[in-house]
């Protein structure tokens, strides 16, 4: 199963690295890695989304904690959770193509962050399933290119990731 | 006053207490050779190799309460130094190894000697350090020396780049570290505890299975105490051995790929099993969906959660420090009277006693060609019990095991997680200069030995005088068996040719060598090398064993634990079909 790991780690030279040494170490998945120093500025905040059974998740919540600058690890699956992603994604977009390309931004509240002549540059956020929404529903071959920032996750309401 | 980086090393070290640093100098730490030379409060031991610096290392602080220390230089010290590190991390044994590294300015660059040394050294070791500037030296080495040493035990490499040990700084040595991601747990978890009597006191089957966890926290007496109160049945593994005493009437021998007859069976068919600072592994448990096939309750004790539940689920987890948790149980159930019931266990002892009965170490004595089982029977009998053995890897090791029956712990050093050849003779010299006073037998083959032989040299440098038994089959021993049984006898290199006299070696490093191969000169030769005449010599004893002798019991690639292969003259039991067994327990 897809689970979300949030992380607080020492915001560290180094640190990164053990994290993602631990994941190829152990053959452990990483569908997508977030990482950003927090308002404090000793920490990081990381997001790991990853997959496997309960045990693998149970030894790989164990094995981040068994690092020394991991402060702390929760599995956001546990409860209500929101998860959003950030997409930038650039269109061909001429003659007819950059009205629909317009109306699509729209309808998945995108917004376009630069023009051309020939492109657009549409931002898009939200939960990753909704990303793929978008490219699913535009004609494929006018993307030029895309780039996304994989997922960052918090609980909801009360429920807080400090130290 | 300002004193250099490479002065702070050494005054870290001496605040620590160190009494031995091992290491092998070059470009990147001669700053702090030279701070070693101008210090006469612990003393360097220059190896001749930066493998057996940290093998001896390792093994100084096996045989202590001490955290073992290495010094190597940047690039290929550095190196060298990965496949001790790689040992000690697998044993979960406390090192700190300080590496040299190139300047500063010079990292990333290729530099002449350069090595990521904090990359290369991350994923075998509990942590590392990359120290970048002069001001967080000696808060780091404090940080090293707890990290390495509390919890469960790891090496910590801090590799330092050569202008900090050449900038100044003044020094103050904190006094006490806190790192706000580093809590390791102590006490167990009350509650869980007290669950732990209440499944104990409902077994019929009990059975204590004692890891190195229990050599590491120290809680030898405490296993002890338990074994006793309950008169519970016991295994060690083979990092636990010495945690009870081999001698002791409910130990019931190692288990695993090599263990008993009896401690494998019961193992399997224990219904409540009790871990104390072991960790399941492959070559104890093989299969655990096998393992498992048997219903049993398993209480956990470990002070690293991630070693709960990772080959096997357990129904009672316990996290913290072995000695600290068996004194709670131990408490609680003296304090309850708790107990099994006292004729389910009996029936139980009866079945152990059983198994024990045919003796699956026995082995076919020869007065014509030395068995290699008789050498370490022997070994036991002249040291009486009471030597420090090292060893290496392959059957050897295996005989050493089984065949000395270590009566303490902290008594038996060898490498059991990554199984280094080249360990055991470091090990002696580092065991030996722990335990000044002690007996220290490096059990070895004519194969591992060679792997770190250089170290004779070390020896003779520093008096170790330890006894390096070699049992010498002329094949990588461990590796024909395999080939043996299945690779159709295809030995395919694991021939040892071209054997150096070995007796000559020993000479030539300034020791005692002999050479035996009549069985009635293996007590005699025992006697001369461990008596008065030769105790200040370093002896080496080239014992030409059978050849062909195999370990056993042996548990074969993904069989269980109840489908054992045993000596030949246990042939009738290996017929007995285990498998309908399965719900063996009908004893109450
Ligand atoms: C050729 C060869 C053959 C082998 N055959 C066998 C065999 O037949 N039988 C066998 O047993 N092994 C065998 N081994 C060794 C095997 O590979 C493992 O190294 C060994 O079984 C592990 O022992 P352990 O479970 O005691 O764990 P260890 O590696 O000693 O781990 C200790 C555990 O205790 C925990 N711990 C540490 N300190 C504390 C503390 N203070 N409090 C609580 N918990 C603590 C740790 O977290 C860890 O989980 C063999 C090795 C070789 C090279
Ligand atoms: C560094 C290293 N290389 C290879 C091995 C694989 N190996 C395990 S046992 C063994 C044979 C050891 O031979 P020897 O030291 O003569 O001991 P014996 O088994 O004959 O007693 C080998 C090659 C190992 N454990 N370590
Ligand atoms: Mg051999």
């Amino acid at each position: 199963m897809r689970h979300i790991l949030s992380t607080l780690l020492e915001n560290e030279a180094g640190a990164l690295s053990r994290v993602t040494g631990l994941f190829s170490a152990r053959g452990y998945n990483i569908d997508s890695l977030t990482v950003q120093t927090t308002e404090d500025p000793t920490l990081s905040r990381m997001t790991i989304v990853t997959h496997g059974s309960d045990e693998v998740i149970e030894q790989i919540t164990k094995q981040l904690n068994k690092l020394i600058e991991v402060v702390k690890v929760i599995d956001l699956n546990e409860s209500e959770h929101i998860e959003r992603e950030l997409m930038l994604i650039k269109v061909r977009a001429t003659g007819k193509e950059r009205e629909e390309m317009k109306r699509m931004a729209d309808i998945f509240r995108g917004r376009i962050i630069d023009v051309t002549e020939k492109t657009y540059t549409i931002e898009l956020t939200g939960p990753g399933e909704k990303l793929d929404a978008f490219i699913k529903a535009i004609d494929s071959t006018v993307i030029l290119e895309t780039v996304r920032t994989g997922a960052s996750g918090i609980g909801r309401g009360e429920r807080i990731l400090k130290i | 006053m300002e004193i250099s980086g490479a002065e702070i090393v050494t005054r870290c070290l001496q605040e620590e207490g160190v009494e031995f640093v091992f290491g092998y100098p070059g470009g990147a730490v001669l700053e702090i050779y030279d701070a070693i030379f101008k210090q006469e409060v612990f003393k360097h031991v220059l190896v001749r190799h930066e493998q057996a610096a940290v093998h001896a290392a390792d093994a100084y602080s096996r045989s202590s309460n001490k955290v073992g220390v290495a010094l190597v230089t940047s690039g290929p010290g550095a190196t060298n130094a990965l496949t001790g590190i790689a040992t000690a991390y697998m044993d979960s044994i406390p090192l700190v190894v300080i590496s040299g590294q190139v300047g500063t300015n010079a990292i990333g660059l290729d530099a002449f000697q350069e090595v990521d040394m904090v990359g290369c050294s991350r994923p075998i070791v509990k942590h590392n350090f990359l120290v970048k500037d002069i001001r967080d030296l000696a808060t780091t080495f404090k940080k090293a020396f707890h990290i390495a040493a509390t919890g469960r035990p790891g090496p910590v490499v801090i590799d330092i780049p050569k202008d900090v040990t050449m900038n100044k700084t003044t020094f103050s040595y904190p006094s006490s570290v806190s790192i706000r991601s580093y809590n390791p747990p102590t006490k167990g978890h009350p509650g869980q505890i007290k669950k732990a009597a209440n499944l104990i006191a409902e077994a019929k089957r009990p059975f204590l299975y004692v890891g190195g966890g229990a050599i590491q926290g120290g809680a030898g007496k405490e296993v002890t105490d338990l074994a006793n109160l309950l008169n519970l049945p016991t295994t060690n593994t083979l990092m636990g051995l010495g945690a009870l005493d081999g001698t002791h009437p409910n130990f019931v021998g190692m288990l695993g790929m090599h263990g008993t007859y009896e401690a494998n069976l019961a193992m399997q068919y224990c219904d409540v099993l009790i871990a104390v600072g072991a960790r399941f592994d492959d070559r104890v448990i093989s299969v655990p969906s096998q393992f498992l096939a048997s219903p049993k309750k398993i209480i956990h004790i470990d002070v690293d959660p991630s070693s709960i539940a990772k080959r096997v689920k357990v129904d009672i987890p316990i996290v913290g420090d072995v000695k600290h948790v068996l004194t709670d149980l131990l408490a609680q159930l003296r304090e309850s009277g708790q107990k099994p019931n006292a004729e389910a266990l009996a029936n139980w002892w009866q079945q152990i006693n059983e198994w024990r009965k045919p003796n699956s170490l026995l082995y076919t004595p020869s007065t014509e060609v030395i068995k290699p089982q008789h050498v370490i029977e022997t070994l036991w009998k002249v040291t009486n019990g009471e030597a420090i053995v090292t060893s290496d890897v392959g059957q050897h090791q295996m005989w050493a095991a089984q065949y000395y029956k270590f009566r303490r712990p902290k008594q038996w050093i060898n490498s059991g997680g990554l199984g280094t050849m080249g360990f055991g003779l470091p090990a002696a010299m580092g065991a030996q200069l722990a335990n000044p006073d002690a007996q220290v037998a490096c059990v070895t083959g004519e194969g591992s030995i060679q792997m770190n032989i250089q170290e004779l040299s070390t020896c003779k440098q520093y008096h170790t005088p330890v006894k390096v038994l070699s049992l010498n089959n002329r094949y990588l021993g461990m590796v024909r068996q395999w080939q043996e049984f299945f690779y159709g006898t295809r030995y395919s290199e694991s021939y040892m040719d071209a054997l150096p006299d070995f007796v000559k070696v020993a000479e030539a490093y300034g020791h005692v060598g002999f050479k035996v191969e009549n069985p009635a000169d293996v007590e005699p030769v025992l006697k001369e090398a461990f008596g008065p005449s030769l105790k200040e010599r370093l002896v080496f004893i080239d014992f030409r064993t059978d050849q062909t002798e195999n370990v056993f019991p042996m548990i074969q690639n993904g069989r269980g634990l109840n489908q054992m292969d045993l000596p030949p003259h246990m042939r009738d039991y290996q017929q007995v079909p285990f498998e309908n067994n399965r719900d063996y327990g009908n004893l109450s």
